[in-house]
């Protein structure tokens, strides 16, 4: 049985506009949550280790997003970037019932 | 029998230490625990590319040649930033020590980790590596701020940081290098200036005709290049570079220098462990020092009495090395290198190799020179072989002389065919006549057999793909065509690389194919072309292009899914650096009034709006605006979008005209007001600026605009197009002459539509105007060659019909959350994991 995790209700998954991003405060952190067309929520970081770009922001599909600044791309999956050396945390993330549980 | 591998250790892990590694692996994987010392704290990359990496071109990333898991993965071990100090020739071992981190890897005096550890190997064989150091001529004041040598990654990044502090800079050197880095220099925004101690540039590679010749495309390019310079002294004020002071007693104002003015071999670990050093570490043909177990190769060899500073001979030096360290060839020899080379600066061809004027009284020369385009082409041939080429300003032959020029083979009796291809279009040199052996890449080493191979067996059928697959066409580039050949001669036929023809990554087809795609299925929105032409994968770098694009085929129809939408577009206002927004009210022809300024005034008070500038567009732009005021800003200003974000008709300038100026010939602001009134929100491959002139004195800056209408004599305006004044500058083409506002719109339009319908995703005017050719462009668009006038003029029209300002979205969002702030998640049940996760 794990303890250190917790699941947090971010509310109707219809916050969030198909295929877009939002960005959530989380005690304090900005956490992007990614809606994909396909029924598929992610959720990593919001805020691009590159110069700090908002990733929610960002246009996303395919597993993956562009930062809206300098374009950096990320997996939405395991936090990977494009750049060397850049990458984000990413959290499970899932909805139940229509409502988003972000998993911490 | 299992005999214990004996161990090698090679110092040096550049190109020449890395390749040698690399060749010894090739032919005896297991024989030799390798360890490899490297001042450098990295794995091995292409240093010839740092020449891309200082202007830009490529990222320092995509140079590593041999990243540090190449390493794990072949079993060697590298000490990275760790400096071979001594080899211990009694005890057989070798000595290093840790470099400080931000120690200049080639300094003589390279600042070691103070009390670290010292490294021991000790060794069967060595191979020293150690390349070179840039050379400093005598000089007061080099050393410390402002000054850098040009070697090393580090290097790179240390100028192009400090040239965003600075206005002009200098170097000193005017040859291969020099030009490179000044070439690169350029793109960091600052002047440059050469300063060349000879009586021209490339004095090892050029004649002084050809030289001079270069020095003007230098010079045409923005670059001032001073010859017979001497510089005596870097002269300081408050730390900071002030000037040069020259020998002839002129002086030079600079905020920097990088000094490119030779190498010379590092061989101070060959001379404190006794080996036998002159100019270079001295080699015999096997490439052993005088130390039958330790070896040298690269550029701190002295082979012969001569010294190399290119990376063909090195590969040479590699092979032979390691055919006999392996024993695979134990009598192998290197017999010397002939020497070429092509300078990498982009903007100027130039390639050249062996002598650059005759010797001999047998030897003949040809030379073609044409003055007006920059070209000059010259051949020395001794004995109907080539001794020496320059080519300048066209280097179309470069690669198949070069292939000449190193196997020495015999010429074509018509010395024509040499300068400029031969006139019935047989190939010059047939590559099918090649041995497999023979170099084609002389960058990256690579033999026609290899590029068999990769054709034959790889299956690659285009350059790109042969680069990818054997780094062959990667370094200067001057082996392409005979790449190509090869492609032809052993597979039939050169494939383009089709993928960089596609109008968006994701989908494979080229726009003309697209767009047909699209319209024959009707596909209205971005995720049906996903489902339907990308096998149903999504793609995120495709959207916004394939958004633009359907946009234009559907006017009025397209099925607008916001998320295929950059945030400027879902917004409506441009993204900052900080995550605010900007937001520029339209300002039809630059003419406000004081009701307008009011508004914009009170808005800025009331949202605190941090900074409120000028644009370069004759409007005012409120800068650092959060997300969620933009829908209240929108609503008070009452002004309708200014399109500032987007890819799309952004403002028409105006000047005064004939209201006011003297000289004003046309109602260039009534005009212009008519133009934007008219396209404005009219999206397009990339943004389009416009301007309108009452006359050529241009206050405006009309013929640098996307599109513009200037007034002249006789009631006329001339519409140019293909105009820029950004990053690059382009004066306009003429479109044609018309009589009346109408006319200018209407061919106007019918221009925007038919770049709309053919541009490129990204591809602005004057790219645009430039890849198709004004003569084609003013057929179809003036004189209705294709018959296609009606149909532009009532799609542009259509698309003007279909404007609707965006701004009205702040009445009624288009989605939830379009303009909301970042949600504050009130944490409404927390719970520990209760497995309703997996
Ligand atoms: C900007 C630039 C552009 C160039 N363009 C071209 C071109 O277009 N065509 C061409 O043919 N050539 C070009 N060259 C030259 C080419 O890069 C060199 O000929 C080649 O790199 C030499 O290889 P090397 O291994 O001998 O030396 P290097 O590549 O310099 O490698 C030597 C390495 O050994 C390290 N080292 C030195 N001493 C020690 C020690 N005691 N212990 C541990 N490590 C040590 C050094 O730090 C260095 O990393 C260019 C060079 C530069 C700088
Ligand atoms: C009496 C005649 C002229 C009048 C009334 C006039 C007026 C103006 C005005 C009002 C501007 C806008 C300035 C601003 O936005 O700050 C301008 C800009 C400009 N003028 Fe003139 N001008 C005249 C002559 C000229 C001439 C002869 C030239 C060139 C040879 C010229 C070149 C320019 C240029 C290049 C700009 C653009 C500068 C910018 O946008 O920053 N002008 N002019
Ligand atoms: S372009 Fe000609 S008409 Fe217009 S303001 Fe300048 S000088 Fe006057
Ligand atoms: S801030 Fe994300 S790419 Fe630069």
């Amino acid at each position: 049985m794990s303890t250190s995790t917790q699941t947090i209700n971010l509310g109707s998954l219809e916050a969030i506009a198909l295929g877009q991003g939002r960005c959530f405060i989380v005690g304090g952190e900005e956490i992007a949550v990614f809606r994909q067309r396909d029924g598929q929520l992610f959720a990593t970081q919001n805020r691009c280790p590159h110069k700090q770009g908002p990733l929610s922001e960002g246009v996303a599909g395919g597993g993956k997003v562009i930062c809206p600044l300098h374009s950096h791309k990320f997996d939405l999956v395991t936090g990977a970037g494009s750049e060397h050396g850049e990458c984000v945390k990413s959290f499970r993330v899932s909805a139940v019932n229509g409502e988003i549980l972000l998993q911490l | 029998m299992n005999t214990p591998k004996q161990k090698l250790v090679v110092i040096g892990n550049g190109m020449a230490g890395a390749r040698v590694v690399e060749e010894i692996l090739k032919r005896a994987r297991d024989r030799f625990e390798i360890v490899m010392f490297g001042a450098e704290p990295y794995g091995n990359y292409n240093r010839i590319l740092l020449s891309n990496v200082l202007n830009g071109s490529q990222a320092a990333a995509d140079i590593f040649m041999n990243p540090l898991a190449w390493y794990r993965e072949n079993g060697v071990t590298l000490h990275a930033g760790v400096r071979a100090t001594r080899i211990d020739r009694q005890r057989k071992v070798v000595i290093g020590a840790p470099l400080k981190k931000d120690a200049l890897a080639y300094a003589v005096d390279a600042a070691a980790v103070p009390d670290a550890a010292l490294v021991e190997e000790t060794y069967d064989y060595v191979i020293i590596a150690t390349g070179s150091r840039p050379f400093v001529p005598p000089m007061e004041g080099f050393g410390g701020t402002g000054t850098f040598l040009f070697r090393t990654i580090d290097d790179c990044d240390q100028i192009a940081e400090y040239a965003k502090t600075c206005k002009e800079a200098s170097v000193i050197g005017g040859g291969l290098l020099g030009l490179e880095a000044a070439r690169g220099l350029m793109t960091h925004g600052v002047e440059v200036t050469i300063l060349e101690a000879a009586p021209q540039l490339m004095i090892a590679q050029l004649d002084p005709e050809s030289g001079q010749m270069l020095r003007d495309t230098i010079e045409n390019m923005g670059i001032q290049v001073m010859c017979e310079k001497i510089t005596t002294k870097i002269v300081r004020e408050d730390g900071r570079i002030k000037r040069l002071d020259l020998k002839d007693g002129s002086t030079l104002n600079t905020d920097m220098v990088v000094v490119s003015a030779g190498i010379r071999p590092i061989t101070e670990i060959a001379s404190v462990s006794g080996l036998t050093v002159n100019k270079g570490i001295v080699c015999d043909d096997q490439m052993r020092t005088s130390d039958r177990n330790i070896f040298a190769v690269g550029e701190c060899v002295e082979h012969r009495g001569k010294i190399y500073g290119l990376v063909d001979p090195i590969w040479d030096q590699a092979k032979t090395l390691a055919d006999v360290i392996t024993e695979f060839n134990p009598k192998a020899e290197y017999l010397g290198s002939k020497l070429g080379t092509k300078l990498k600066v982009m903007g100027v061809e130039l390639a050249s190799m062996g002598e650059t004027k005759p010797s001999l009284p047998e030897d003949e020369v040809v030379v073609y020179r044409e003055p007006s385009r920059g070209v000059y082409k010259k051949l020395i041939v001794r004995e109907n072989k080539i001794a020496g080429a320059i080519l300048l300003g066209e280097t179309d032959t470069a690669g198949v002389l070069m292939q000449m020029f190193m196997s020495n083979s015999a010429v074509s009796s018509r010395r024509a065919d040499l300068l400029f291809g031969s006139s019935t279009g047989a190939p010059v040199l047939s590559v099918f006549d090649l041995p497999d052996h023979a170099q084609i890449c002389n960058c990256n080493g690579v033999s026609k057999g290899a590029i068999k191979e990769a054709i034959q067996i790889g299956k690659c059928h285009s350059v790109s793909k042969i680069g990818g697959c054997t780094k062959a066409g990667l370094g200067c580039g001057s082996c392409k065509t005979l790449i190509a050949q090869l492609i032809e001669a052993y597979a039939g036929e050169v494939v383009d690389d089709a993928s960089e023809h596609y109008y968006v990554p994701g989908v494979p087809l080229e726009k003309s194919q697209l767009v047909a795609e699209i319209r024959q299925r009707g596909l209205k929105s971005v995720s049906a072309v996903f489902r339907e032409l990308a096998g149903g994968k999504e793609c995120p770098a495709s959207k916004v292009g394939l958004a633009s694009l359907l946009k234009t085929l559907w006017p009025g129809e397209y099925d607008d899914e916001r998320d295929a939408r950059f945030i400027n577009d879902r917004v409506h206002a441009n993204i900052q650096k900080d995550g605010t927004f900007s937001v520029v009210p339209r300002i039809y022809g630059g003419v406000t009034s004081p009701a307008e300024l009011r508004r914009i005034a009170d808005v800025a008070v009331k949202y605190n709006v941090p900074m409120v500038k000028f644009t370069g567009g004759q409007r005012l732009d409120l800068l650092g605006v959060k997300k969620d005021d933009l829908p209240k800003i929108w609503k008070d200003l009452g002004i309708p979008s200014g399109h500032a974000y987007t890819k799309a008709f952004r403002t028409c300038k105006s000047c005064v005209g004939t209201d006011f100026c003297r000289y004003g010939l046309g109602d260039s602001i009534k005009l212009a007001q008519e133009i934007e009134q008219r396209f404005q929100g009219i999206e397009s491959p990339h943004k389009m600026k416009l301007a309108t002139a009452g006359c050529p004195r241009n206050c405006s800056e009309a013929y640098v605009k996307d599109i513009s209408a200037v007034a002249i004599e006789g009631g006329l305006w001339e519409i140019y197009i293909g105009g820029a004044a950004g990053g690059t500058i382009r004066k306009g083409d003429l479109l044609l002459t018309v009589k009346t506002h109408d006319e200018v719109l209407k061919f106007m339009g019918r221009f925007m539509q038919y770049y709309r319908e053919h541009g490129k995703y990204l591809e602005r005017t004057y790219h645009f105007v430039e890849r198709v050719g004004i003569e084609v462009i003013r057929k179809i668009v003036v004189e209705d060659s294709e018959g296609i006038a009606a149909r532009l003029d009532a799609d542009i029209q259509k698309a003007v019909d279909a404007y609707v300002d965006p701004w009205k979205e702040a009445e009624v969002p288009a989605y939830p959350g379009q303009f909301g702030a970042p949600e504050l998640a009130s944490v409404l049940e927390v719970a520990e994991n209760n497995g309703r996760f997996p």
